[in-house]
């Protein structure tokens, strides 16, 4: 059974997404600005009013409650966003060390204030805050987007090293034909509102 | 001691002292002159008025009379609520949310105290109950407006935060919780400064009209307490009520932050 379906799934001007996503698959999505590549994603995890449905192992979203759906189907935007001034607040439970240090993090970041932090330090936070969660599907959208190199390599080893040791399993919106090579195991292209799989 | 009647005449120096000041104002360009006259005629003619219904109240005691007048006012109120946002609720949710939570606090704590402690027979004497719900009402529109309009205002500026929260799993009220927090505060903290200045700063209108028809300023001063205590509770209630409903009503049952339910003041 697939990890992640999709049955014609409906957001925005896109045509009706129908797909299956298996465990350890990361499928990356790139197409124009505006094309619709967030709303879909926002579809899939359940947060914007859509057509079609997604499930999880066979089971249809509308069976899980909606925390537990998003807790699943984890979703990290283009751009972090924060409640809380101190880091550490945002994380409800115990931190992953190992996964702190891969992200290029001292345990004393829990303590920084948000308002001193990069974008790219957020970037990479809200990454760690998203796989502290450990959910089983990763939308991501630009995770990269706003990191020097350096930071681009480590971001793109620890979300491997996460999908292999979770038998996880990605969507990844990239704009980056190097990333596609880098990361991809599944690609997926939009050509004028049709989502078109395409061979690596 | 007896009240000293105001005659027309009296009135009229008055009135010449606001027209003074909206001359002054258009001459300083302030473009404020025609505004001020306006508000200075509607204040005469919606009080005369007032004054004669209340007349008409006081000279035929029926309940039924005063339900309408409760339900005029109540209406009234809730409507100034709506009027007052800048993002309100689409439907009858925009008009309902506000007039449900002023039903359930100031209105049924008017009539609570009426009828447990004043005691009046009958409870619904319109010299009480009138000026009682007056204050009540427009005491809790005051905080149902600022907490609602902090509420929405909040929730379109930090969409971001929430949905991030909710990308996280957090359920619909732990995503709005900080927001819905501020909101109750800020609907609440012009009612506790206001008890906390009484007496120092200000002296209440009910108490100091008490005193000028000649009541004892100690009975006066009871009263005031009464009415202060009474809208505090008043608007607290109305304020978390209504705040929460309005939190509720941004999230549909899936849990998504619905932004469309609010339509914009031009």
């Amino acid at each position: 059974m697939a990890l992640l379906e999709l049955q014609s799934v409906i957001a925005g001007e896109l045509a009706p997404w129908s797909m299956a996503l298996e465990s350890g698959e990361c499928l990356l999505l790139n197409g124009p600005s505006g094309s619709g590549k967030s709303r879909m994603l926002r579809a899939i995890a359940d947060l914007d009013l859509h057509q079609g449905q997604a499930l999880l192992e066979g089971k249809p979203c509308s069976g899980f409650s909606p925390p537990q759906w998003r807790q699943q189907v984890g979703m990290l935007a283009a751009e972090s966003a924060w409640w809380e001034e101190q880091v550490g607040a945002h994380f409800a439970g115990e931190v992953d060390k190992a996964l702190l240090q891969a992200l290029g993090f001292g345990p004393e970041v829990m303590s920084w204030q948000l308002a001193r932090c990069s974008t790219g330090e957020k970037q990479r936070l809200a990454l760690l805050r998203l796989l502290n969660n450990q959910p089983r599907v990763l939308l991501l959208d630009e995770p990269t987007a706003s990191l020097d190199p350096v930071n681009v390599a480590r971001v793109e080893q620890v979300i491997i090293d996460y999908m292999k040791t979770y038998q996880a399993a990605a969507i990844w919106v990239s704009h980056d034909p190097q990333q596609i090579q880098r990361v991809a195991s599944r690609h997926v292209e939009i050509r004028q509102d049709e989502l078109c799989e395409v061979a690596l | 001691m007896s009240l000293i009647s105001l005659s027309a005449f009296d009135l009229s120096i008055a009135a010449l002292l606001v027209l003074a000041l909206a001359i002054t104002s258009a001459l300083l360009g302030l473009g404020l002159g025609r505004q001020l006259l306006v508000a200075a005629i509607r204040t005469t003619l919606q009080l005369l008025l007032i004054g004669f219904i209340l007349k008409f109240l006081f000279e035929n005691l029926h309940l039924g009379w005063m339900s309408l007048m409760a339900t005029v006012m109540l209406v009234a109120a809730g409507y100034e609520v709506m009027q007052r946002q800048k993002h309100r609720f689409r439907g009858a949710w925009g008009y309902g949310m506000g007039t449900f939570s002023m039903f359930l606090s100031s209105f049924s704590l008017a009539l609570f105290s009426l009828v447990v402690i004043i005691g009046n027979d009958p409870w619904y004497q319109p010299q009480y109950a009138i000026p009682l719900l007056g204050m009540m009402l427009g005491n809790t529109m005051s905080g149902i407006s600022l907490g609602l309009d902090r509420l929405t205002q909040s929730a379109r500026q930090q969409r971001a935060a929430i949905e991030a929260r909710l990308m996280l799993g957090h359920s619909w009220s732990q995503a709005i919780s900080l927001i819905r927090h501020d909101s109750m505060r800020v609907g609440m903290i012009p009612m506790i400064n206001a008890m906390a200045a009484a007496g120092l700063v200000s002296l209440p209108g009910m108490m100091t009209g008490q005193i000028l028809a000649g009541s004892p300023p100690l009975e006066a001063v009871k009263y005031q307490i009464l009415i202060m205590f009474l809208i505090t509770v008043g608007t607290g209630f109305g304020t978390m009520t209504a705040v929460w409903l309005g939190a509720r009503r941004l999230f549909d049952e899936r849990h998504r932050l619905r932004l469309d339910r609010l339509i914009t003041k031009e």
